[in-house]
C-alpha cells in the first residue's frame, strides 16, 4: 500500500526540504515506520518514548483525525493522504 | 541547530521588549524569537520566555498604574517594545470589573462576585487583546497579512486590527457560523473565507496552508504568532488583580475553547506573585465549557490526564473546539489550584446569559453563558465556595449570539396605544 504523506515545515529537514513524500504500509504504524526508513529520524518526532503518537501532534488519514480512528492502527487505504500536524489552538 | 535556523529568519530589529527566547512547554527547549509555533523536537507548544526587572515592585506598580487606559499598560510584562502604545493598534483592555452583588445574591455567593466584562473590547470580545499583542509580533516580523482560524470573535478582532495597524487580511471561519459573528468578521473589508468543515476542520487546513509557499509572508495570529497572541490573556490576570486593589481573588471561572486563555491568566497570575506585585496566596481556577463540547471536563471527571476530542454540538460556538491543544494544560493547573472543569448544557447556557442580564444589565454571548452557568452548577454541587471572593470572566457581547436567546426573548406584551389596552394586558 503506497500513500502520500504531508510533512510540516518543522519536520522537512528530515525530508530534504519536500512538503509530500510517499511512504509503504496499511496501517498508520506501518506508515511511520516506512517513513522511518527513508528519512531516519523522524519517528521519533511524531511518536513518544512510549511509542505512541505525542499529544501535540495530529494526524489525519484521507482527512479524519485518527483519534476518532484507531489512532497508529488506523488503516491507511492504498493512495490515501497522510496528514502529519502540529496541534494549534484558537477560537 | 533549531537556533540557527530560526535565528536566520528574524530580523535583527526586533524589539519584543522583556520577551527574551521562546521555550518549548513540553520539554524545555529554547529558540530564538521568531514566527513558529511549535517545538521542533517533541511538537510541543512554543511559549515567551522574559527577563523582568526584578526588584521594585512599588516602582513597577506605579509605572503600570500611569500607564494608558489599556493593555498596554503592562507593556513591561508583554513582548511588545516600551514604545507601543504609540503605534496604531486598537488599544484594548482595561475593561470593567463589575462588583456583581445581584447576581451574587441570586446564586448565595457571600464572599463577593467579581464580572470581568470583556465585552467592553473594540471588537466586543476578549480576543481584542490577544490580537493586539499578535499585531505587534507581525509588525516587528515583517509580515504582511495577518490571518487566523477562527469560530468568529477572533476573525472580527483581526479584521478590525488589520486595518488600524495597515496589514491585508484574510481569515478563516467554519461557513455556519452565527449571522451576527459573520457580519462583525465581514464588514472590516478584509477577506473572509468560509470552510466547510468545523473549527478543527479551519485549524488544520490554517495549519496546512502555512507550511506552503502561499502562506508565505502570513501572520496566522493563532497559529504561527500564538505564543505571542497567548500572552494577551495574561492581562486578564494582570487587570482582574488590578481593580481588585493589586490582590489575588480566591477563585476565577473561565471559559475553555482550546484553553489557552485559561492557561494564561495563571501563567499571569503567577508572575504577578513572582514580581512582588500582589501578595501570594492559594487561589483556584475553574474552567467551564458547554456540555455538547465538553473534552476537558470529560477528562477532568474521569481523572485523565489526556483529552480525547469530540465533534462539537453546541450552542456556544466560539467554545467549540473538539480537539483543545491547551486542554491538558488546564487539567493540570485546575487540579493544581484546586479548582475543577465542569460543563452546562444549551439550556442551562440560555438560562444564565438571562440571569446576568437581569440582574446585572451585562448581555453576555454565549460562552458567558457557558460561565456563568458553570459558576452557578460548580456552587450548588459544592464544587466552589460560595464564602469565597469569586471572579467569572465573560468574554464576549451577547449581540454577537443573538439567535441563542432570540426563540426565549421578547416583548412582554404587544398592545393598542391606549390605557386601557395596557390595563387589559395586566400591566397597570
Amino acid at each position: 500500500m503506497s500513500v502520500n504523506v504531508r510533512i510540516p515545515t518543522i519536520l522537512r529537514t528530515y525530508t530534504g526540504g519536500q512538503a509530500e513524500v510517499t511512504a509503504e504500509g496499511s496501517t498508520l504504524s506501518e506508515v511511520i515506520a516506512s517513513l522511518e526508513q527513508n528519512h531516519p529520524g523522524i519517528s521519533a518526532r511524531v511518536l513518544d518514548d512510549q511509542g505512541k503518537l505525542r499529544r501535540f501532534v495530529n494526524v489525519y488519514v484521507n482527512d479524519d483525525d485518527v483519534r476518532f480512528d484507531s489512532g497508529l492502527a488506523t488503516a491507511t487505504p492504498d493512495g490515501a493522504g497522510v496528514s502529519i500536524i502540529p496541534a494549534v489552538a484558537g477560537g | 541547530m533549531a537556533v540557527e535556523t530560526v535565528a536566520s529568519a528574524v530580523s535583527a530589529s526586533t524589539d519584543f521588549g522583556p520577551a527574551v527566547a521562546l521555550s518549548c512547554r513540553e520539554c524545555g527547549e529554547r529558540f530564538p524569537l521568531g514566527p513558529i509555533f511549535a517545538c521542533e523536537a517533541c511538537f510541543g507548544p512554543l511559549e515567551v520566555a522574559y527577563e523582568f526587572p526584578s526588584g521594585d515592585p512599588e516602582g513597577l506598580r506605579r509605572r503600570i498604574e500611569a500607564g494608558p487606559t489599556s493593555i498596554w499598560r503592562y507593556a513591561p510584562l508583554l513582548p511588545v517594545p516600551a514604545d507601543v502604545a504609540a503605534k496604531p493598534n486598537l488599544n484594548p483592555g482595561f475593561t470593567k470589573l463589575v462588583k456583581a452583588d445581584r447576581l451574587a445574591r441570586e446564586l448565595g455567593v457571600t464572599g463577593g462576585l467579581h464580572v470581568k466584562d470583556d465585552s467592553g473590547n473594540p471588537t466586543h470580545s476578549f480576543k481584542d487583546r490577544v490580537v493586539a499583542i499578535a499585531v505587534e509580533a507581525a509588525r516587528n516580523f515583517g509580515l504582511t497579512t495577518l490571518s487566523c482560524s477562527s469560530t468568529g470573535n477572533l476573525a472580527g478582532a483581526v479584521g478590525a486590527a488589520a486595518v488600524r495597524a495597515g496589514f491585508r487580511s484574510c481569515v478563516f471561519i467554519p461557513h455556519d457560523l452565527e449571522a451576527g459573528k459573520v457580519v462583525m468578521a465581514a464588514v472590516y473589508g478584509g477577506e473572509l473565507v468560509g470552510i466547510e468543515g468545523t473549527y478543527d476542520d479551519v485549524n488544520r487546513f490554517c495549519s496546512e496552508l502555512i507550511g506552503d509557499p502561499i502562506g508565505e509572508g502570513w501572520g496566522f495570529t493563532n497559529v504561527n504568532l500564538r505564543p505571542y497572541y497567548g500572552e494577551g490573556s495574561k492581562t486578564l490576570a494582570y487587570e482582574i488583580c488590578e481593580q481588585l486593589g493589586w490582590r489575588l481573588p480566591d477563585n476565577i471561572v473561565i471559559p475553555i475553547a482550546s484553553g489557552s486563555q485559561l492557561t494564561k491568566i495563571d501563567k499571569g497570575l503567577q508572575e504577578l506573585v513572582k514580581l512582588g506585585l500582589v501578595e501570594d496566596k492559594p487561589y483556584r481556577i475553574y474552567g467551564a465549557q458547554a456540555e455538547g463540547c465538553s473534552p476537558v471536563s470529560t477528562a477532568f471527571k474521569a481523572g485523565h490526564d489526556v483529552v480525547r476530542p469530540q465533534k462539537p454540538n453546541t450552542i456556544a460556538k466560539s467554545l467549540a473546539i473538539g480537539n483543545p491543544a491547551d486542554g491538558p494544560y488546564v487539567l493540570d493547573i485546575a487540579r493544581r489550584t484546586g479548582g475543577a472543569v465542569e460543563d452546562v448544557n444549551d439550556e442551562q447556557i440560555v438560562d444564565a446569559i438571562k440571569l446576568l442580564a437581569r440582574t446585572e444589565g451585562i448581555f453576555a454571548e454565549t460562552a458567558g453563558g457557558v460561565t456563568i452557568g458553570v459558576l452557578r452548577k460548580l456552587i450548588e454541587t459544592g464544587q466552589l465556595d460560595p464564602a469565597d471572593e469569586t471572579v467569572a470572566i465573560n468574554t464576549g457581547d451577547g449581540l454577537k449570539t443573538l439567535d441563542a436567546v432570540a426563540p426565549t426573548t421578547g416583548p412582554t406584551a404587544i398592545i393598542r396605544p391606549t390605557l386601557d389596552s395596557f390595563r387589559e394586558a395586566g400591566l397597570a
